[in-house]
């Protein structure tokens, strides 16, 4: 395929493979943020490639894992509602709850619909107005311009039967306090392409200065991610610490303006809860107070729902980076992706999932 | 199709039981009581895990004897020196129709395919259906017309039937089922658990082709593509891959769940691990860029007409040439083989060469696809 076989070229990658080991004097700390760039190292082996030239660290990018469980829980409290119609993502459905969770709902008889848009779920508010019908709407600052759009279009047909129960988290907050953490071992980071498609890149210029640590925003196929790991190799060598684009065939400097306006107008940000991490100031997204009644928060009262998350689980320090999946004593023996125990275990962009699923054969249980 | 799922618990017996051997008794356990509450979820028919716990949990504490234990893609049972294969699958594939095939022939090619699996040569099958009050005549006359034109086709005739119909809301249209009757060849025996170190492992041709074909045409899902679905009776290329060569441990047709599923239950029930190579794998060109677009990966996507042999090492290029030499396995290929390292494993060589889990699928998003 076009645009993609070039990028999982076998011969370009381990030439950057052996570039970036012949280059690396000490083992550098490199974290990819997104899941979806998660998924590609572990998928294709990228680690096994590097060998001991860098360490790479896992970011707490997959929206799916980070959602609140109280969250969870409320969307399972809308979908038990007999007049509500719940709309997810399917990724969604499998999250564990306190209790239970939605595909188990599901077959209870709970209503709930899986799309791939939110587009979809408007067509479903028009075609069933006897229904609420709720969209789940989750996701990092990729999602948000849809979701904004979808608000912006059921104003627009004039739809009172149908609300978004958000759960937006935005990632340069994240990046920030995982940077002011005491703990943090994090030399340079591979910024998320997607993300920067449609926000740009000036939030992540503000970091760098403030807090003198490369960060190169990164594609998502295995020549993308070890471009950019040589790259921030290579800055670290020379002891630089600049903000550098390799994915140039996405991302522009400025974003996607009309996809930031689309946001800016129905969202505004204020601290949100991270599933594993707990709050983290300014992180997240919720519907302006003039679109209030979109907001299925406010307009079904879920505020009394609230959730304490298991204790064993040591998600925090691994989405931070702190620890890797295979440093759990309950990974892959208490906590499986069929019965996840936390966060990262849950959705198959999750770093524990990730682990699980194409690295098993490498660990010893 | 009965779903041959996680067989760790399963004796290996070599060579089939005959039906009139006694129940062994002592055996019998009570069933696990599922947690109350637990209730059943569209997981439980994905051919991967939660199937493989309907078996272990249900099913065989209930109804297990030497046969049904097995849990092969048909049973085999002895009658006066006669080896019969039996099976039955139902199908409720949502829409009805799709590229390359609809519900009636999707229910001969796949009953005749589980037999076939068997190395049995299709004799019979049955048909019984299951209609929503409410369905246009025409699409019940469409449907089975073109489970007569599969069935001729095959030279398998449809000798008996049944008919119900429900309420509206109580089924989607209408379900099939299917059972089939086969005789068995003489002197061969295919199983799961015969997979060795060494083996070669093969598979018939381009995978993925069904559930894309099925996805392209799913309500939200519309996308162009110009792939169809691979639905085949493959009893003929068997017959030819088995004249070709006794070397055969095992055959497979990779339906729900797709490759990855049927060769970890096949490397759980032998007990080895399997290492494939990423290259070697014929997927197509459009299959591949649907997957990409969805975020599926074709290892787990089904198929209605491929096969997958374990071939002792030797005989590989005689089971090769025997299979592209068949129209329905000119696309065949050798993807990996058997290996004593990493047990009830399947290990997958990337394009990077390095390595890789290829997992059985835990969760299903996109039921009901056969």
């Amino acid at each position: 395929m076009k645009y993609l076989d070039e990028y999982r070229d076998a011969r370009i990658a381990r030439a950057l493979a052996a570039e970036i080991r012949r280059r690396s004097s000490r083992r550098w700390v490199l974290m990819e943020i997104c899941g979806g760039q998660t998924h590609t190292l572990m998928r294709y082996g990228i680690d096994e490639l590097l060998g001991d030239s860098v360490e790479l660290v896992h970011g707490p990018g997959c929206p799916v894992c980070v959602t609140p469980l109280e969250l969870i829980d409320r969307a399972i409290h809308l979908a038990r509602r007999a007049d509500v119609t719940l709309v997810s993502y399917g990724d969604m459905l499998r999250v564990p709850g306190s209790e239970t969770d939605l595909f188990h709902v599901k077959a209870e008889g709970g209503d709930i619909r899986i799309v791939y848009s939110p587009t979809d779920a408007v067509n479903l508010a028009r075609t069933l107005p006897n229904r609420k019908v709720v969209f789940f709407a989750i996701g990092f600052e990729t999602t948000a311009p849809a979701h904004a759009m979808a608000v912006l279009q059921a104003e627009r047909l004039g739809l009172t039967n149908f609300s978004l129960l958000v759960s937006h988290v935005l990632v340069p907050p994240a990046i920030r306090s995982l940077l002011a953490s005491p703990k943090n071992r994090v030399q340079g980071f591979i910024a998320p392409g997607h993300v920067c498609t449609v926000v740009g890149c000036r939030d992540y210029e503000d970091l760098v200065r403030e807090f003198r640590v490369p960060i190169v925003v990164g594609g998502f196929e295995p020549v993308d991610l070890l471009e950019a790991i040589r790259m921030l190799v290579i800055q670290l060598e020379e002891g630089r610490a600049e903000l550098e684009n390799q994915y140039v065939r996405s991302v522009q400097y400025e974003g996607n303006r009309p996809a930031q306006a689309a946001v800016a107008r129905v969202f505004e940000s204020a601290d949100r809860k991270w599933r594993g991490i707990g709050s983290i100031p300014e992180s997240g997204l919720y519907l302006k107070p003039e679109y209030a009644s979109f907001d299925a928060e406010r307009t079904f009262d879920l505020a009394d729902i609230c959730a304490q998350e298991p204790a064993e689980c040591i998600s925090a320090e691994v989405l931070l980076g702190h620890k890797k999946p295979t440093d759990c004593t309950a990974f892959g023996t208490r906590c499986t992706p069929d019965k996840p125990l936390g966060a990262p275990m849950v959705s198959s962009e999750g770093a524990c999932a990730a682990y699980y699923q194409y690295k098993r054969h490498l660990v010893t249980l | 199709m009965p779903r041959t799922t996680n067989t760790n618990a399963i004796s290996s017996h070599s060579k089939p039981v005959s039906n009139d051997e006694p129940k062994d008794l002592t055996a019998f356990s009570c069933p696990v009581p599922l947690p109350a509450g637990e209730r059943i979820l569209l997981g439980h028919g994905s051919g991967g895990k939660l199937s493989a716990d309907l078996l272990q949990q249900v099913f065989l504490p209930a109804l297990g004897n030497p046969v049904l234990d097995r849990l092969e893609d048909q049973a085999t049972v002895s009658l006066n020196g006669v080896r019969l294969a039996v099976t039955t699958d139902s199908f409720v594939v949502k829409p009805l129709f799709f590229r390359g095939g609809d519900i009636g022939s999707l229910a001969v090619h796949g009953t005749i395919n589980d037999l076939a699996m068997g190395a049995a040569q299709p004799l019979w099958l049955s048909a019984a259906f299951i209609l929503e009050e409410g369905l246009p005549l025409e699409t019940l006359q469409r449907i089975v017309a073109s489970m007569h034109q599969a069935a001729a086709g095959a030279g398998v005739p449809i000798i008996t039937g049944d008919t119900k119909v429900v309420e509206k809301g109580s089924a989607d249209g209408l379900f099939i089922n299917t059972t089939g009757i086969g005789r068995v060849r003489d002197g061969v025996y295919l199983s799961s658990s015969q997979a060795r170190p060494g083996d070669v492992i093969l598979v018939s041709g381009f995978l993925g082709d069904h559930g894309i074909a099925i996805l392209a045409e799913r309500e939200g899902l519309q996308f162009e593509t110009q792939v169809t679905s691979d639905s085949a009776p493959l009893h003929a290329l068997v017959a030819q891959l088995l004249d070709a060569t006794q070397e055969i441990r095992c055959l497979r047709d990779p339906t729900r769940g797709g490759l990855s599923s049927t060769l970890n239950e096949i490397a759980a029930a032998s007990g080895v691990g399997m290492e494939l190579e990423e290259t070697a794998i014929p997927v197509r060109e459009d299959v591949r860029g649907a997957c990409e677009m969805l975020g599926l990966d074709p290892l787990y996507v089904a198929n209605e007409g491929k096969l997958v042999a374990i071939v002792a090492a030797p005989a590989a290029h005689q089971a090769l040439s025997a299979l592209q030499h068949h129209p329905l396995g000119q696309h065949a290929a050798i993807i990996g083989r058997v290996t004593a390292d990493h047990p009830c494993m399947v290990v997958l060589r990337t394009l990077l060469g390095t390595t890789r889990i290829v997992d059985m699928l835990v969760g299903d998003q996109l039921p009901r696809i056969c």
